[in-house]
Formats: C-alpha cells, structure tokens, sequence
C-alpha cells in the first residue's frame, strides 16, 4: 500500500466534470449554471496536476494556474453581466434571458 | 496514509459535487463549490503542488468565490423554481449521467498503467521557487497574455457594471 | 510517535496562551481606551478589573443562546463556527522563537514551519470573508446584510494591498517560510540599526510597512474601517441577532484576528523574535533590567503608599517583578524567554498602536474608504513592490 492509483484521480477528475455539465444542463439559475462552469474547470485542474505528478514536470501547475487566472477574469465578466441582466430583465432565470433583444 | 486521506478528501469533493448540482439556493450551491474547491486544495497537497494549492483556495476559494456569494447577496437571489420540464426528461439525465460515467470509469481504469500510483512526497518541484522560474522563462508570453486578459477583464467589468449617466 | 506528541504539546501551550491572552486583550483594550477618555475602566471584578474577562465569560456563557425565528438557521450557526476557528488557525505558521533544546529534545518554538507559510496566511485571511458575510445574509436583516455586504467588499479591496505590501519582504528574504524571513533579518544594518525588512538595505520596507498596517486595519476590520458594525448606523452591523457564546465567538475571532496580524507584522517587518540589538551589546539584560526598573518604582509607591492598602500590594507585585528579572538571567531558561520577550514586546507595541488609533480616529466614510483602498493603498503598494524589486534586482546579492 504506497498510494492511490493514478486513475483514481483522474475518475475523481471525471467524476466532477460531469456533475458539472449535468449542473449546467440541469439548473435554471444563471449564477448556479456558472458556478458549475467554475466545477468543470476544477475538474480539468485535478487532471493537470495528477498528469503533472505522473510526468513529474512541473507544467500541469502552470496550465492550472493559467485557468485559475482566466477563471478570475471570467468571473470578473461574467458577474457583471449577470448584475446587467438582473437590472435589465429583474430576474436571474436562464429561460427569461433567452432572446437578445427586445 | 494516502489511500485513506484520497478517500475522505474525494468523498468531500464528490458530496459537495453532487450538493451544487442538487440545491435549489445558489448561496447552498456556491457553500457546497467551496466545499468542493477545499477539498481539491487537499488532494493537491497530496500531489505534491504545495504553491498551486494555496493559489487554489486564494484565488478560486478566497476571491473568485466571495464574488459570487457577493453577488448572490446583491441580487437577493431566491431559490430557483420548478422548470416546466416533462417527467420522461428528467427521468431519463441520471441513468445517462450514470451510464456516461461509468464508461468513462471503465476507460480510465483499462487504460491507465496499474502501476502508476501517487506518492505523496515523489513530487517535490511544485513549490513556488519551481513554478515561478517556469512561469518567467519558458512561459513568460503566456503570462503576460494573461495579465493583459485580465486588464481587458478588468475595463469590461467596470464598463458593464458601471452606473447609466442619463 | 515523538514528533506527534511534541506536536500535541506545542499546540496545547499555544493554545492555552493564545485563549488566555484573547480574554486579557479585551480587558487591556477596555483599559486603554478608558485613560484615553480619562475614565478608570473595569474597577469592580478583582484588583483593578483583572477578573473582568473571567466574569464577561460566564456572562457571556451562562446567557440564553436565541436563535431568531426568521434566519437562516444553518449558515446562521455557521458563520460564528467559521469565523473562530479560521482566526484561530493562522497561528500555527507564526515562529515565536529559535530553535531550542528542552528535556534533550530539539524543537523550534513554531507549531509547523510550512514551506508556503506566507501563502497559508494569506489563504486564512481570504476565507475569513466568509464568516461575516453569511452571518450578515443568514441573519436575514436589512443591517446585518449591509454590514455583511460592506464587509465582503472591503475585505477583498484591502487584501490586494496587503498581499503586495507582504511581497516586499519575500523579495529580501527570498523565502515564503516564516522562520527563513526571520532568519533573513539578524544582524546590524549602517552601523546601529537592525537588520529588520523595514530598515534592512538595499530596499527598506518602510512604506511597505505602513501599506501592511493600514490594510490589516482594515482586514480586521477595526476602527477607522469598521464600517462592517458602524453601530450608528447599522446597530451592530453583521451580529445584530447574534447572542451569548456565539456572540462571543465574533468577538474572540476579531480580537485573535488582531493578534494573529500583529505577529505576522512583527515577523515579516520587525524582526520577529530578534533582539532590538545584538547580543553582544548587551541585548540579553534588557528584561532583567526592565523588570527591575519596574519592581524599584513599584517598591517605591509601596514605601509612600497613597492608599492604605497599597502598603501590602505593592511590594508584593514588586517582589513578583524582581522575580521576573532573576528568571531572565538564568542561562538555560534566557534560550527560550529572550526570543519570546522581543517578540511579544513588539507584537505588544503594535497591538497598542491598534486600541490607541481606536481611541483616536474617527471612522471612515464608505465612498472615502473605498476610493482609499483602490485609488491611494493600491497604487502606493505597487509602486513600492516596484521599487523594492529594482533595488533588491541592482543591489543584492
């Protein structure tokens, strides 16, 4: 008994990243369906770094880190148009924001 | 000591999961993704990216996070209501979700090494001495790509959010 | 087995200080703040109030925990959980002195040297946004949640500033583990200066410093920031439906807040458990001679005693201080109490300068606090990051 085997976390990996796209399909509130994006991306995060160990090359941290960066900034985006839509449509239910323009 | 401690860190990270995915409130959905985001931090230790776990619950738990229960808060936003949604839909996700898993399970485990087993302490560069040299080397276009996003992220935020002037 | 049991010991001590020192901190701020306003203070519980925490805690204990019908019950009993249990956490990094040899056992006085301790910090303090704002949103109040709104907002403006004014220091010290930064600052710097980050060439933390105080300020949110309880306009801001222990809890995690930034200051800034000046001069006498200063004055006032009883008392507390100096001049036990007299001397000094500005400033207003933060704190920590960069870039090494 030395440690998990690597597919384990790459299942775990997996495991989340589908309750992410089942999150996004599922959910009707937009701030829940982008909180299940921000799952996905740790999702695919766990993979880098288990593939970073595997390897032994110190790059899967740096491609998680990358993600964690452009996470921010999408977050950043994205909840000012989510303060935008509630402003504009005073709802936060995806079904309501479903045409461009009035 | 590893097994265990991927278990229990895994088993959180699962339970949280499958809580941002099932709660109707976001504030419960955005407790249980920090839930998630910790234990992730945890495994990452295990891995042996010391720096990229503290970066994790810094950015992703401390601040990318604390804006969305922020906004939640703002918005006063409630618990969702039911989607007008048929039963044979709804029915049918799950057993597919399941079924897609299992799959994916099934590959990874046939195809992945057996003999590929995660040591705690058989990685020892990822601290922040090894990432830093690596991010301003090899991968210092990449970085300053990022900080422009985050600029261009920055002067879009400010320009959605900002008050109309009539 | 051993390194476990050491491990429990550490914790237990400090643990044990740390809770004992929260209770007094309170009495001490009460203290100041009343001869800042020339009133006496807590005079009834014991000699000049000193059983006053122990009293406040059985009050505090012994009160009808109410839980108000309209919150959010869960997360309402959450977040005084988080809250204390976050503060309480950051001080396991915090070297408070050397490594030292006990009972033929070598130990340093930290409870764990982490090779990201600087990191580990800075993630606790992010995470304690949390403990207020889902008191202020669980509380399901129109101040509580503007209190806990403000304080999301403020807590994540004045974390940027701070987390840049703490890279200067790293920048010297070349290290993220708080004993190297430490050990990065022995010595003497121009002659009589010591070597501590905000004198230390080639890039003086001066500014750095100031940056860093200003910000954890605000991250504790003490007066001239606490804008999160403006009582006269928000109640009590976040713990409005707060009571009894849970109460209490909000209130031990600001004051161990204050405790845990205080000695993160003195780490990164002052030196941490290093003498004022080295031990060749003398450094090694200063608490026997400090102690022995106030046991003569307190020997003194017993000999000409303005009240009757002070006859007694006083030269008891002078007998205990001269004890105290006598125990500072045993070799064996001066290993372990030297470093942890600096330390708390300057953790002291700084906590200090925290109950003096709240018995002085008034508080800010919200639009003033945050154009503050974003249009002076930032800027000025970046360009003092820039600055220290270049010259430790031209300069060392």
């Amino acid at each position: 008994m030395e440690g998990a085997p690597l597919s384990w976390y790459l299942i775990l990996s997996a495991i989340l990243f589908a309750l992410g796209v089942a999150g996004f399909l599922f959910r009707r509130n937009i701030i829940t369906v982008f909180m299940c994006i921000e799952l996905m991306l740790n999702a695919v995060n766990l993979s880098f770094i288990a593939f970073s160990h595997k390897l032994n090359q110190v790059d899967g941290h740096i491609y998680a880190f990358f993600v964690m960066v452009v996470a921010a900034a999408e977050a950043a985006v994205g909840l000012a148009i989510i303060l935008t839509v509630f402003k504009n449509r005073a709802s936060l239910a995806i079904d309501d924001v479903s045409s461009m323009k009035y | 000591m590893d097994v265990p401690l991927f278990l229990i860190f895994a088993a959180i990270a699962v339970a949280c999961g499958v809580n941002v995915v099932v709660q109707r409130h976001p504030i419960t959905s955005a407790i249980s993704l920090i839930g998630v985001m910790g234990s992730l931090a945890a495994l990452y230790l295990l891995l042996g990216g010391e720096f990229i776990a503290a970066v994790q619950v810094v950015v992703y738990a401390g601040a990318i996070m604390v804006l969305f229960v922020f906004v939640i808060m703002l918005l006063n936003a409630g618990a969702e209501g039911r989607s007008g949604r048929s039963w044979p839909v709804r029915l049918l996700g799950i057993p597919f979700l399941v079924l897609l898993l299992g799959l994916l399970s099934f590959v990874v485990q046939a195809y992945a090494p057996k003999t590929d087993r995660v040591v705690f302490g058989a990685f020892t560069s990822g601290g922040p001495r090894d990432i830093g040299k690596l991010l301003f080397t090899e991968y210092l276009l990449p970085f300053e790509l990022t900080s422009v996003l985050i600029l261009i992220a920055i002067a879009g935020a400010v320009v959605l959010a900002r008050k109309e002037i009539d | 087995m051993d390194f476990f049991v050491l491990s429990v010991l550490k914790a237990l001590v400090v643990a044990g200080a740390l809770m004992t020192s929260l209770a007094y901190l309170q009495w001490v701020e009460r203290k100041v703040i009343a001869h800042i306003q020339l009133r006496l203070g807590p005079y009834r519980v014991g000699p000049h109030g000193l059983l006053q925490p122990l009293a406040d805690v059985i009050k505090l204990a012994t009160k009808e925990g109410i839980v108000p019908s309209h919150v959010n019950k869960p997360f309402y009993l959450l977040a005084p959980f988080l809250a204390v249990s976050l503060a309480l956490t950051s001080i396991a990094v915090i070297p408070f002195g050397p490594e030292i040899e006990a009972f033929g056992v070598r130990t340093y006085m930290q409870l764990t040297d982490i090779n990201i301790g600087v990191l580990f910090l800075l993630a606790i303090s992010s995470l304690s946004v949390y403990a207020v704002t889902f008191a202020g949103w669980a509380s399901n109040n129109k101040y509580s949640l503007l209190g806990g709104l403000r304080a999301a907002a403020q807590m994540i403006s004045y974390e940027l500033p701070l987390a840049i004014a703490l890279a200067g220091p790293l920048l010297i010290a070349g290290s993220l583990s708080l004993r190297e930064i430490v050990e990065a600052q022995q010595g003497v710097t121009l002659g009589i200066l010591p070597r501590w980050m905000i004198f230390q060439p080639p890039a003086p933390q001066i500014f750095g410093f100031v940056i860093f105080l200003i910000a954890a300020f605000a991250e504790t949110n003490r007066v001239p920031f606490d804008l999160p309880e403006a009582e006269n306009e928000l109640v009590a801001g976040f713990h409005t439906e707060y009571s009894s222990l849970k109460f209490a809890s909000f209130f031990m995690a600001e004051y161990a807040n204050m405790i845990t930034m205080t000695a993160i200051t003195t780490t990164l800034f002052l030196g941490g458990w290093l003498p004022l000046f080295p031990a060749e001069y003398g450094s090694n006498f200063v608490p026997s001679i400090l102690f022995a200063l106030l046991a003569a004055a307190a020997l003194y006032h017993g000999l000409h005693p303005a009240r009757r009883k002070d006859r007694f008392s006083l030269p008891v507390v002078a007998l205990l201080l001269a004890a105290a100096a006598a125990l500072f001049l045993i070799p064996i036990v001066q290993t372990f109490l030297l470093p942890l007299f600096w330390f708390l001397a300057k953790a002291g000094a700084l906590m200090f300068l925290f109950i003096w500005v709240r018995g002085t400033m008034p508080r800010f207003r919200y639009d003033q606090l945050m154009s503050f933060a974003w249009k002076f704190m930032f800027p000025a920590a970046a360009v003092n990051l820039f600055a220290s960069a270049l010259l430790v870039a031209l300069f060392a090494r």
